[in-house]
């Protein structure tokens, strides 16, 4: 059972930088009316803007599909980059190694990270770019009209009647076995949720990967589908009820003791999770394993923060870069002296 | 000499008896994994040390030990490096070829062998010198291992005492291969001595060949063009190398890594760089090419099947017009190919990579000496047209030891192109990223980060107009592409003009070639001048897209020949795809070589003395 505090809160009009959330907005979306995605880019307007992010320091990467179109939908004052198909966690990587001040949010969907991009989500996963890592996962191609994608649970069906012989990729169960820091599932159907695990990722270091069902209107919306908005919504179990509470916030309700657990993230926020059925600690590893292996063999569809370590150096922190973006060098710092170059010559000779 | 003849290599020995000085092809025939490359690299840096004219080649196996490996240095007086057919001096160490290496050698060559191999027994035309190198060596220490590493030392001193190598060369090699370890140092000089004992006290000479000091190595120094390209990549400012190993390109950026790390931390022992391993290819050109993106000098080394892979990338590169270099170390293709050997078989396939109409600035460097210009100008290039920039270079000249003079220091700051700031925008309110506003074909950018609310822009390898807006529009397609087009015009105008060698009045002969072709094409205009009167004038390509100039040496010659290192006439095919009609009929005459040898100077002056070429010689 589901239970949840009402809390009314009113929207503010303008962030602590003065700005409104229109300035977040992006292009109209061309994505089918009431497409998952959709509300998801929603939920990433609302995170930036009540996270107090400044566009211009976000740049938005992703790779083919429909759910890599949706960088254009949300935050029109930031730098995007559509690239190539499965190819985003590259990309978010170059641009990081160029720009470390660079706040990178990559949306990928189940077939551009499940299928042709996996070597590269397990290789960023593995490396901990700093990187908001959005799988918008419906189980079906879309652009190509309706394939399964390798997230397809199995025996799901598709609207032809299809039906999926093959076990799922478990993307979050990955992530936590490569060593991801930040894992996350959810619905695009329970944006109090989301906007809260989105706001928790904007305050982690490392790579941060939302897991997110998102249902396919026109392709996989059906009965018989795993991935609809009525399965979900008739299947949600959040393991906790999540709340962000930024560093500058003191956490004023007290809960009885035993009732919920504060996890502080990199950046001094926190995440207050309170309890629901069990008390789960996202931050075990091997709990979060057992957990998930748990919810891929009884096709249980958990949501909330897995797994999370706050504190495990990023890939940017082991390569010891000056703390001035490489971009950003000017020659004197690029290019060494003539005498360097005399010194390595005379070393040749 | 009739021109149908086959023409000797230049400055071969004519006569036997004469001493035969400071023209001299070694060969070093052993097994992978043996230890050998340091003795045969103190024999190279002793000959250099002496101010001889020299350079070195490995021909080794894709395997990690155990398969034939042959090292050939060639010293000559007049400064030919190109490899040479004729060995003048074998070393036979490898038992598994050592009978097929001496079927090979020419009448009056001279081997060099382990004593019990009974080589002797094979030929009675060429100069035998049994040695017991192992025994040698076993006098020094009786640990197997160490023993066997010393016997590769024990031959240094017996070629040193037969050829009359300087000792003070020798050992002043040998402090500088194992610089600063005294042991090793210790060692390696008493097994040159023995080796040296050996021959005088037991072996009597009778053969010419011989050496002595000149002077034509002052200021000079060696180096593979791998290390030359990654010093050169330094002192442009890259910032940012991603990369996957594939041989023969690793040595780029691992050596990169090492020069970055001695030159390019700062005080507080921060980096100034990034260098990534990347999971593959297709990742390593992605960072690569994002980093371009977001301001970095970004680049990336790799070889033909790196380059295929690399192909999806390299396309929204061009298209979405991002800077990065990519340095292709090319090898035998196609598919997996000869690994280890050399060619010039991706220009097609690199100057158009990537599927659609797509056309790419290639750089053609000859020389170490190049690969450190092109290395820093690379980045120049890339950033001013905004589109990834190739170097071709070739196992050849990335991996082989090449003499050269040192490098020239940047004479320009760098060329960062058109980059819009913040404070640009707030002056201007607004900007269009593929607007053609200069006229150049070449747009202006910003770079994430930009602090103004019309920095932003969207890049996308999918139909865009001017302002970076998705569009299926027909109209807006043709006009980026023929801006694109456009772009690629400019190119052509700011690159690296071809060089050019004329006789004058001009020679109805001419020879077009690129890359490592240079020496032996060299070697073989001297060879064809001096011993058929042949004058064959030269134009080396720089860089593609092809400069005009290139029509202009064709234009009134009767025969032009065009060098290819592969099997399909690539750059004849480009020649001709390029300038079609304004190419006079009949003049272009193809020459290829293709076995994955870096290709000699008789396979030139060979064929075109072979060409009917109407005139007497």
């Amino acid at each position: 059972m589901r239970k949840r505090t009402a809390r009314v809160r009113r929207r503010p009009r303008a962030n602590r930088l003065g700005l409104s959330a229109r300035d977040y907005r992006g292009k109209p979306s061309t994505l089918c009316k009431g497409c998952g995605h959709d509300a998801i880019s929603s939920q990433l307007i609302r995170a930036f803007f009540e996270s107090d992010i400044r566009p211009h320091q976000v740049a938005k990467l992703s790779g083919i599909g429909c759910s890599s179109k949706t960088p254009a939908y949300f935050l029109g004052q930031s730098h995007g980059f559509n690239s190539v198909h499965g190819r985003m966690p590259s990309v978010a990587t170059g641009a990081m190694l160029a720009n470390r001040k660079l706040i990178a949010v990559g949306v990928s969907g189940d077939g551009d990270t499940a299928s042709i991009g996996i070597g590269q989500f397990v290789h960023l996963v593995r490396r901990n770019v700093p990187l908001i890592y959005i799988v918008e996962n419906n189980g079906v191609y879309g652009l190509t009209k309706g394939q399964f994608s390798a997230t397809a649970d199995e025996n799901a069906k598709l609207r032809s009647g299809e039906v999926n012989r093959l076990p799922n990729i478990d993307l979050c169960g990955m992530a936590v076995e490569l060593g991801a820091t930040y894992v996350a599932r959810s619905f695009a159907g329970d944006p109090k949720q989301l906007v809260a695990l989105l706001r928790g990722a904007l305050a982690h270091s490392g790579t941060a990967v939302l897991d997110i069902l998102s249902p396919c209107v026109t392709f996989n919306n059906h009965p018989g589908s795993t991935k609809s908005y009525t399965w979900g919504k008739d299947n949600e179990e959040p393991i906790h009820l999540l709340d962000f509470v930024p560093e500058f916030e003191q956490i004023e309700v007290e809960y009885e003791e035993g009732q919920s657990r504060d996890v502080q993230l990199h950046d001094g926020s926190w995440i207050r999770l309170r309890k629901l059925d069990q008390d789960y600690d996202p931050t075990n590893r091997r709990a979060a394993r057992e957990l998930m292996l748990d919810a891929q063999e009884n096709n249980r569809f958990l949501t909330g923060l897995l797994y999370v370590d706050p504190d495990k150096p990023t890939f940017l922190d082991t390569l010891e870069m000056t703390d001035t973006p490489l971009a950003h060098l000017e020659e004197s710092r690029l290019r060494p002296p003539p005498e360097a170059l005399d010194r390595i010559v005379a070393s040749y000779q | 000499m009739s021109n149908s003849s086959a023409l000797a290599e230049a400055a071969s020995p004519e006569v036997r008896e004469r001493p035969i000085v400071n023209d001299l092809t070694i060969q070093v025939a052993t097994v992978n994994g043996s230890g050998s490359q340091s003795s045969n690299l103190v024999l190279l840096r002793s000959l250099f040390r002496m101010g001889i004219p020299v350079g070195g080649k490995n021909l080794f196996p894709s395997n990690i030990a155990g398969l034939p490996t042959w090292f050939t240095i060639r010293a000559n007086r007049d400064g030919w490096v190109a490899r040479r057919r004729r060995v003048d001096y074998l070393v036979a160490l490898n038992p598994q070829t050592a009978a097929r290496d001496v079927r090979g050698l020419e009448p009056g060559a001279v081997v060099v062998y382990q004593a019990g191999m009974r080589l002797e027994r094979q030929r009675d035309d060429l100069v035998f010198y049994p040695a017991p190198l192992q025994d040698l060596a076993g006098e020094i220490t009786r640990e197997v291992r160490l023993r066997k590493l010393l016997a590769n030392m024990v031959y240094v001193g017996v070629l040193g005492e037969l050829l009359s190598i300087a000792p003070e060369a020798v050992d002043a090699s040998i402090a500088a291969q194992f610089r600063g370890k005294k042991t090793a140092i210790a060692l390696n000089h008493r097994a040159v001595r023995i080796g040296a004992r050996y021959v005088r006290e037991n072996l009597r000479k009778r053969d010419p060949h011989t050496v002595a000091p000149m002077d034509r190595n002052e200021g000079k120094i060696l180096i593979d063009g791998n290390a030359a390209a990654a010093l050169g990549a330094m002192f442009g400012g890259a910032s940012v190398a991603t990369w996957y190993p594939i041989t023969p390109s690793s040595s780029l950026v691992e050596q990169l890594e090492k020069f970055l790390r001695r030159h390019r931390r700062e005080e507080d022992g921060k980096s100034t760089f990034a260098v990534v391993q990347a999971e593959d290819e297709l990742a390593a050109v992605g960072m690569a090419l994002a980093a371009g993106w977001a301001g970095a000098r970004a680049m990336t080394a790799t070889s033909g099947p790196g380059i295929s892979l690399m192909s999806e990338f390299v396309g929204l590169g061009y298209y979405a017009e991002i800077p990065a270099v990519i340095w292709n170390i090319q090898r035998v293709g196609p598919s997996t190919g000869l690994p280890t050997r050399t060619a010039q078989g991706d220009v097609l396939s690199t100057y158009a990579l990537s599927h659609g109409d797509t056309r790419h600035v290639c750089l053609l460097p000859a020389s170490t000496a190049e690969c450190f210009e092109f290395g820093w100008r690379a980045f120049d290039y890339a950033e001013r047209l905004q589109t990834p920039v190739f170097v071709l270079s070739d196992l050849d000249l990335g991996m082989n030891i090449w003499a050269t003079d040192p490098f020239q220091y940047p004479d320009r700051p760098m060329d960062r192109g058109k980059v819009l700031t913040a404070e640009d925008l707030r002056r201007t309110g607004s900007f269009q990223r593929y607007a053609d506003v200069d006229g150049d074909g070449i747009p202006w950018r910003t770079l994430p980060g930009t602090d103004h609310p019309a920095a932003a822009y969207f890049t996308r390898g999918s139909g865009h107009d001017e302002s970076a807006e998705y569009t299926e529009s027909e109209e807006a397609y043709v006009r980026v592409m023929e801006r694109l087009a456009r772009k690629f015009e400019t190119a052509r105008s700011i690159l690296p003009e071809p060089v050019i060698h004329a006789a004058d009045p001009p020679s109805e002969i001419g020879i077009i070639g690129f890359g490592t072709s240079d020496p032996a094409i060299e070697e073989a205009r001297v060879t064809l001048r001096e011993q058929a009167g042949i004058e064959v004038d030269y134009l080396r390509l720089r860089a593609l897209p092809l400069s005009p100039r290139v029509l202009d040496f064709v234009a009134g010659r009767r025969t032009v020949v065009v060098m290819d290192q592969n099997r399909d006439a690539q750059l004849l095919q480009l020649l001709r795809a390029e300038f079609g009609d304004r190419l006079p009929a009949g003049v272009l005459k193809s020459l290829r070589h293709f076995n994955g040898l870096p290709l000699d100077a008789r396979t030139v002056s060979d064929f075109i003395a072979a060409m009917d070429l109407g005139v007497g010689a």
